[in-house]
């Protein structure tokens, strides 16, 4: 196959814990690992309302947000977060998940087009080969 | 320690010392023994590797924290031992166990984490585990309570009761303890930032069903250093923080002498992926600090270090997690005698509770996860923990099912009650492996406590983020040792199954319990005296200007008149600001 000019291009990846949760090993681990992969990484910090995570994505323009929680708040921020994305112009954002996210309240989420949603154990390479899948399908335009 | 003025010299001398005694030879084995050993190890090295050649290489063995392991250890290993540094139980340096007779006068206790939804949700579960034979009760609050806002206030939305039960005025301390007797029980509660406010809405509570402070027994967390360290449930900054501990260990000092009114605590620091080394050396380092503030407040060592009790966590790694546990009562007892000047037996002795490893539960495979536990909480026991909680199976899907959580209980009665290891005092006292890797872990943690004196002590090394960065580093070390297959995680790198997991039955939390929290709140509001409550909340306002008056006077006042929780921590948000955390990637 031969390489596309467009695939040497960095994805640009905000890393979130939109809400009151302090559980941040998860976070600090992915962000290193995109940083890894080749992503240019941005981390929101601790306790972001759902309002300035969207905000900080957009200024940032960035490809994709990732969003973490473990305090069980994620079927009201994690499409709080995506509704506020589309509403101030960062509708292109991709939105992917994880935590702790009992299987009953995936599909409602994957069919928002929060994708992921990734339970503890997963693997780095599986959660890093998901964004990338996506950003280049949807993003870039590559099939 | 705490503010990094002037301990240096202890440490550093400290470090040397044990380095010192472990090249030396102790008084238990003679040279010759120890000689005639080394060469017995020499010749046996030889038959080892005859009986391996061939096989497949070997990988490299290590514990968790990374320390090298060799396949054997010998007298050889702890020639330096002297058993008057070892001790016996009950008595000092308390390496073998807090109480003479451990575990044969009373098991641990049993004490299991609980609560969510409402109130009335979490008074059920609470009365089922007394019924059950549960000795200790265990209160886990929700992210709007930990974090100061009552559950009415914007941020708190969906967060409600969702991963404990939410306080937000006395009324619902009133209603999570309606027919639990408190001069019976012992109660530990699971909250820092606002643990004064807890502490006082207990004693009004108790004061209300005629049971007064004094006689009030349990504990709350109040662990502030280790929250801007792992948990990172804080509201002001470090400082304003520690100031109000520092009230709440005077006013327990003088009023609730039974309540422990602070646990320090490692496991948090572990579960956020540090390492065992990591967890001892952060968590001692933060007790030394509380002890350097409670003299800062002027009350000796010996009137509180009696009331300081420890939470530690108990994962995978079996030995290590044994020796981590003896190293820490050794090293507590020596520096509370050495540095700190302490003489009450009650101040050396390091009581602890344990919690096995919620991060080493997996959401593969969930029933493996009662092994895991099983196996977690023996360290815990054979480590000589005061109490233990074990998780239950299901807790990397959500909060557990009364079933699981049965069944984790179930795994202590087998343990304390089938297996007959409490039936003797420290009973891996004297393996030459598990006496090897206490002292190994003793002389890590002393280094770390030199590095973080020379950091500029506790307060500097977390402002600077230096020990969050130190665990961010070591957790991502072991997400990538995982990935890559050295360190072994039964159904998930390895044995895993291909076809999708069936979901287990999960605990469902509905919105009810928001609707009802804020129903309730309101009619809270709408039936106080107001002028009461602005009255004992302006006082506090008061007692923060002042360095001199202890603001949990005022607190208990404004509690009392049912000033909610997010009232009373707003007065210390204009007064103190907020944190925010140095940036950590």
């Amino acid at each position: 196959m031969t390489r596309k000019p467009r695939e040497r291009k960095k994805i640009r990846i905000l890393v979130a814990k939109p809400g009151l949760d302090g559980h941040d090993r998860g976070v600090l681990v992915l962000a290193r690992a995109f940083r890894d992969a080749g992503m240019e990484v941005i981390y929101s910090g601790l306790l972001p309302t759902p309002e300035q995570v969207a905000r900080m994505a957009v200024d940032e323009d960035v490809d994709v947000v990732a969003l973490s929680l473990l305090n069980g708040a994620h079927m009201t921020a994690f499409p709080r977060v995506k509704k506020l994305l589309e509403k101030t112009g960062g509708g292109e954002i991709l939105v992917v998940g994880g935590g702790i996210i009992p299987e009953d309240d995936k599909p409602k989420l994957l069919k928002l087009g929060i994708t992921g949603l990734y339970g503890p154990g997963t693997s780095l390479e599986e959660i890093i080969a998901h964004v990338k899948d996506r950003v280049r399908k949807e993003r870039w335009k590559e099939r | 320690m705490l503010r990094g003025d002037g301990g240096e010299a202890y440490w550093k001398r400290k470090v040397g010392k044990v380095i010192a005694k472990r090249k030396a030879a102790g008084p238990l084995y003679d040279e010759k023994a120890v000689r005639d050993v080394r060469q017995g190890v020499k010749q046996w090295e030889r038959v080892l590797e005859a009986w391996s050649k061939g096989k497949a290489e070997r990988k490299v063995f290590q514990t968790a924290s990374a320390i090298p392991l060799k396949p054997l250890y010998t007298p050889a290993d702890v020639k330096d031992l002297d058993y008057s540094e070892t001790g016996f139980p009950g008595v000092y340096p308390y390496l073998r166990g807090v109480y003479p007779d451990m575990y044969r006068g009373r098991p641990w206790t049993m004490r299991m984490f609980s609560g969510f939804g409402t109130p009335e949700d979490t008074n059920r579960r609470l009365k089922l585990l007394l019924q059950r034979g549960e000795t200790g009760l265990s209160i886990a609050f929700d992210m709007p309570t930990l974090y100061g806002y009552d559950c009415d206030h914007p941020k708190a939305h969906g967060e409600v009761g969702r991963c404990g039960v939410n306080v937000s005025s006395l009324k619902d301390m009133e209603a999570i303890f309606d027919g639990v007797p408190l001069d019976e029980v012992s109660t530990s509660m699971t909250i820092n930032a606002p643990a004064a406010i807890l502490t006082c809405m207990y004693a009004a509570v108790g004061k209300k069903s005629g049971v007064p402070p004094a006689k009030l027994r349990g504990t709350v967390q109040a662990d502030m250093l280790k929250e801007y360290i792992a948990q990172k449930e804080w509201v002001y900054p470090p400082e304003a923080h520690l100031r109000i501990m520092r009230d709440l260990m005077v006013f327990c000092t003088k009023e609730m002498p039974l309540w422990n009114y602070i646990s320090i605590s490692g496991y948090h620091i572990r579960e956020a992926g540090s390492s065992a080394i990591q967890e001892l050396a952060f968590t001692l380092a933060d007790g030394f600090g509380y002890v350097e503030l409670g003299k800062e407040a002027g009350l000796k060592v010996d009137e509180f270090a009696p009331r300081l009790s420890f939470f530690f966590n108990s994962t995978m790694d079996f030995f290590e997690e044994i020796a981590k546990f003896r190293a820490a009562r050794r090293i507590w007892a020596t520096v509370l005698r050495e540095k700190y000047g302490a003489k009450d037996p009650r101040s050396l002795l390091m009581r602890f509770h344990t919690q096995t490893s919620g991060a080493s539960l997996t959401w593969q495979q969930p029933l493996n996860n009662i092994v895991r536990t099983t196996i977690e909480a023996l360290a815990g026991v054979l480590g000589g923990t005061q109490s233990l909680h074990t998780n239950s199976f299901d807790e990397a899907w959500a909060l557990p099912t009364e079933k699981a959580v049965e069944v984790a209980l179930r795994t202590q009665q087998i343990i304390a009650e089938e297996t007959g290891v409490s039936s003797v005092v420290d009973p891996l006292g004297g393996s030459y492996y598990v006496e090897w890797l206490t002292e190994q872990m003793e002389e890590e943690a002393y280094k770390y406590f030199d590095r973080i004196e020379s950091a500029g002590g506790i307060l500097k090394a977390i402002t600077s983020g230096y020990l969050q960065r130190e665990i961010a580093e070591n957790s991502y070390r072991l997400s990538k040792r995982g990935e890559a297959g050295e360190d072994s995680v039964v159904g998930v790198n390895k044995y895993s199954v291909e076809e999708e997991e069936k979901p287990i039955e999960t605990l469902k939390i509905d919105f009810k319990a928001q609707r009802r929290q804020i129903q309730r709140l309101k009619q809270v509001k709408k039936s106080r005296d107001s002028a009461k409550v602005r009255a004992a909340l302006d006082k506090i306002a008061r007692a923060y200007e002042s360095e001199r008056e202890n603001s949990i006077y005022p607190m208990l006042e404004a509690v009392a008149a049912y000033g909610t929780l997010g009232e009373i921590i707003e007065v210390g948000r204009s007064a103190f600001g907020e944190w925010k955390e140095p940036i950590l990637l």
